[in-house]
């Protein structure tokens, strides 16, 4: 457990990519086998549920650590995480450490779902006995805890494949899918030379990069593809041994999300895997996605869901032909099998290409750009013809050329501190606009788009102008205006202001402008008619 | 009609009305007490000066050289306008105090900010009776527990011992004034020439004039040979993190040390190499060691976790409230804060001169005790 708590904190403290991977290089050398297949299964999102109720388990850290809830509660608003939270508060008996190993904890914690509720008080509460406050930490993170600690899966496959000296896209395809700790050893996973048997297993997504200055600076207008860039749910769909997978790219499998697009096992050739995206869709065209908003994340697709909300997958990639990796063909090879296999599927709504924009000329592009939202894209993509289909996000072959975001200048009125990296600061806010009736009403929140400077002083600002506090929000006076830009806009009942905005960001700290020059909620519903 | 309270909360100072004094104004006012030197608590242009003789120096070179400063012991009592007064050990910073009020029977302790610790340089905090007891809350939530002194200590020796093998320059940021000064008191001098930042070396400078043991360090200036940081340790101020000057160390790698190092946050917000959790105000368990040992039956909380720590006194017994005061921003940017204090100061002085001047000279006696 030391080993890997270690490398937790020493991950944790820098924000090196280099240094990162050496640091996962390391572990991955030196760590015996169980505990890097569990450290993987961490590092890529697999941690299993233990069912403990993070309620109770706040209960019995608050009465260790001999102190009432709602001070465990102030404690954890100021900490911002809450196994970090717990590790401080405990009274710390053991400095050494434990010598278990990070599998050995694996299944001290897979007891854990038989026990009764005082059963499990104990077991953990031992645990917590015999780590020292980082490891407590860790084993929080593993009990509970998100894994939040800038380690994105192409650096943990960057590690492992200088680690095990294999190709980074090999490793890549190995650890994505379905795959499950209890099921498999690092060496069957990782090292195996053989065929793998994982059917559903899709292959890393290519990511685009955003275009930097202007669009003529990619060179020949000839050598590249152009399509709308769709707002909808890039996904995989895979077909094989006579089933069929759909993977999003949150590396979500959801087959079953998408009942429109099950026909598709019928039809595809075996061996076929498309890459393309998830949209809304009705009389041949994509609706916005707010749409598509309404039935993400439902358990149920009702039969209204299902009228109000039908889906359709633009394909714009063909990876898998035949049970064959084309990902070393062009893209333009690859845009050729895929209208060829397009052209004997039979013809109907549910599955269509992303069309080619027809263009000669760069200006073409630039004319066509502001037709983006009338086409509900969100700008284009741009794809070299002569590019092979990459890991992850990679600069040079694929760019994607959003519009220009909506905005307007909002005031700053409450704030709530922030968590892991701002934890002690105020960095989350609550922005409003001026109603009807010349009072202010929230309508935004949003977190990024200042620096870390910025962020220091309007912090400043923000604890020195506190007007209430309730739990952890800060009133705060109305006067810093920030311009809030935002990447759809809708009618919203559950909202005060009757608008629900996608996306908010700030865009810049309006220092020229006081609260009352911000803008109103007339304004706001102008941006809203033109939208619609 | 009630009893005024002996010291109020009046938004510019904690003011003692029958005696007619300032503790810690944050605007000019004609008599001022100053616990210590940090410039939160230490701010620019009132008439006359009160502390502890050990909080001289710095007062002089932060303040200006020429302000009416008085300066007293610790436990030396003076009377003003027939209100008892005498400054007391707060083991925060060299100088600190606290300040022991008692009138008709009645003491009031306004504590500033302190630490029970003996950091070794500062005169070691001592607890002192009172009715009512006035105490920060920087670090006033349950999640702050300090360990020992020596402990972080050595983890500075480590690092450093570990730098200077790799042959980097161990560049340790922490507050000019009480931190650099402990720290150099407690860690084990692995070279004799030392390198600080033009803050700490102007206050260690200052330190040593006037008579404190402490090691001499060496300026860092254009003209350093870059060569000479190799392995070095150099003290720098939180504010030189991010700019060229620090640059000029490479290779090198960045400690900070600040209480706020406890949490993950804090830590990776400032993206230093090595956190060391060090700070000279008091922790949970030391807060409310001394709450308690104070014997008060009222409390106020000052800076920090006010409202927590109000209520956390209440649910146990002793009564408490909170109160808003420009204390506790000695903060990360303290040299740049120094600065802009100085201005600030220097503006609201011309602001409210004239209806100071009325005032000051109506009180001509000062402190003459």
């Amino acid at each position: 457990m030391k080993q890997f708590a270690d490398l937790f904190m020493n991950l944790d403290r820098t924000n090196k990519t280099n240094a990162k991977v050496d640091l996962l290089k390391n572990y991955f050398l030196n760590a015996p086998d169980n505990d890097k297949l569990w450290a993987l299964t961490l590092f890529t999102g697999r941690r299993p549920s233990f069912k403990v109720n993070r309620t109770q388990v706040k209960e019995w850290a608050a009465e260790e650590a001999g102190i009432p809830m709602w001070l465990f509660q102030e404690s954890y608003h100021s900490v911002g995480d809450l196994g970090e939270t717990i590790s401080l508060l405990l009274p710390r008996t053991s400095l050494g450490g434990s010598d278990k190993s990070l599998a050995e904890w694996f299944h001290y914690l897979g007891m854990l779902p038989g026990m009764t509720d005082e059963e499990k008080r104990d077991h953990i509460m031992q645990a917590w006995m015999q780590l020292s406050q980082h490891e407590t930490f860790v084993f929080n993170k593993l009990l509970m805890g998100s894994f939040r600690i800038g380690v994105s899966q192409t650096l943990v496959v960057r590690a492992l494949a200088e680690a095990t000296e294999t190709d980074s896209n090999v490793i890549a395809h190995r650890v994505m899918g379905q795959w499950d700790p209890l099921g498999t050893t690092f060496e069957q996973l990782i090292l195996d030379k053989g065929e793998n048997d994982n059917a559903s297993r899709p292959y890393p997504f290519f990511l685009a990069y955003p275009i930097e200055g202007d669009v003529a600076d990619l060179g020949e207008a000839g050598d590249w593809f152009a399509e709308w860039k769709w707002d909808g749910i890039r996904s995989q769909i895979i077909y094989r041994g006579n089933e069929l997978f759909i993977w999003t790219r949150g590396e979500e499998l959801s087959t079953e999300k998408f009942p429109e697009l099950h026909f598709l096992g019928n039809v595809l050739p075996e061996g076929t895997v498309l890459d393309g995206e998830i949209v809304t869709y009705t009389d041949g065209r994509p609706m916005p996605f707010n749409v598509l908003q309404t039935r993400i994340g439902r358990k149920n697709l009702s039969k209204k869901v299902l009228e109000e909300a039908p889906v359709a997958f633009l394909a714009y990639d063909m990876l898998e032909a035949n049970g064959v990796d084309i990902r070393g063909l062009t893209q333009e090879q690859r845009r050729t099998e895929l209208e060829a296999l397009h052209a004997n599927v039979p013809a109907q709504n549910y599955f269509n290409l992303s069309p080619l924009i027809d263009f000669k000329d760069w200006q073409t592009l630039r004319d066509l750009h502001p037709q983006s939202r009338e086409n509900i894209a969100e700008g284009f993509m741009i794809k070299r013809k002569a590019s092979t289909y990459q890991v992850g996000r990679k600069k040079g072959d694929w760019w994607k050329w959003k519009i220009d975001p909506l905005s307007v200048d909002a005031v700053l009125i409450y704030a709530q501190k922030g968590s892991g990296r701002r934890a002690e600061l105020f960095t989350d806010y609550t922005f409003a606009v001026w109603g009807d009736d010349g009072k202010l009403v929230p309508f935004a929140k949003a977190y990024s788009g200042l620096t870390d400077a910025e962020i220091g002083q309007v912090d400043y600002f923000i604890k020195r102008n506190v007007l209430e506090k309730f739990g952890p929000v800060r009133t705060v006076k109305p006067e810093l205006v920030f311009e809030i830009g935002f990447e759809g806009i809708n009618e919203s009942t559950r909202h005060k202001s009757g608008i629900a905005v996608r996306f908010p960001r700030i865009l810049r700290w309006r220092k020229d402008k006081k609260a009352e020059e911000a803008d109103s909620l007339r304004s706001l519903r102008e941006i809203l008619g033109n939208y619609k | 009609m009630p009893k005024q309270p002996l010291l109020q909360f009046t938004g510019k100072s904690i003011y003692c009305a029958v005696a007619d004094v300032h503790i810690d104004p944050w605007i000019p006012v004609g008599r001022a007490i100053i616990t210590h030197a940090h410039s939160d608590h230490a701010r620019w242009g009132s008439r006359h000066y009160l502390a502890h003789k050990d909080s001289e120096p710095i007062l002089r070179l932060r303040l200006g050289q020429d302000i009416d400063l008085q300066t007293v012991q610790y436990g030396e009592k003076f009377m003003i306008n027939g209100v008892k007064f005498s400054l007391h050990p707060a083991g925060h910073i060299i100088g600190s105090a606290q300040v022991r009020v008692e009138y008709q029977g009645e003491v009031w302790v306004a504590s500033g900010d302190y630490k029970l610790e003996d950091d070794h340089f500062a005169t070691p905090f001592e607890p002192v009776k009172c009715n009512v007891f006035i105490t920060e809350s920087t670090f006033g939530l349950p999640i702050y527990k300090w360990q020992p002194q020596q402990q972080v200590m050595s983890e500075i020796d480590d690092w450093w011992a570990l730098n200077r093998a790799d042959g980097k320059a161990s560049v340790l940021m922490g507050y000019s004034l009480g931190k650099m000064q402990r720290i150099l008191k407690n860690i084990q001098l692995q070279d004799p020439v030392i390198y600080a930042h033009g803050a700490i070396y102007t206050v260690n400078e200052r330190l040593r004039e006037a008579g404190f043991d402490l090691p001499e360090l060496t300026l860092v200036t254009r003209e350093t040979d870059r060569k000479l940081f190799k392995g070095a340790l150099v003290l720098a101020p939180p504010s030189a993190d991010g700019t060229t000057w620090i640059r000029k160390f490479a290779p090198y790698s960045v400690g900070y040390c600040s209480g706020w190092m406890a949490l993950r946050g804090a830590k990776n917000r400032r993206a230093v190499d090595q956190g060391f959790v060090l700070s000279d105000h008091v922790d949970w368990p030391d807060l409310n060691r001394a709450v308690k040992e104070t014997g008060a039956e009222k409390v106020y909380v000052t800076h920090g976790y006010t409202s927590i720590y109000a209520r956390w006194l209440n649910e146990n017994g002793i009564e408490a409230a909170e109160v808003n005061t420009m204390y506790g921003n000695e903060d990360e940017n303290e040299e740049e804060e120094t600065v802009q204090d100085a201005a600030a100061g220097q503006d609201a002085y011309q602001e409210h001169k004239q209806a100071l001047d009325g005032a000051i000279n109506a009180d001509k006696e000062g402190f003459e005790l």
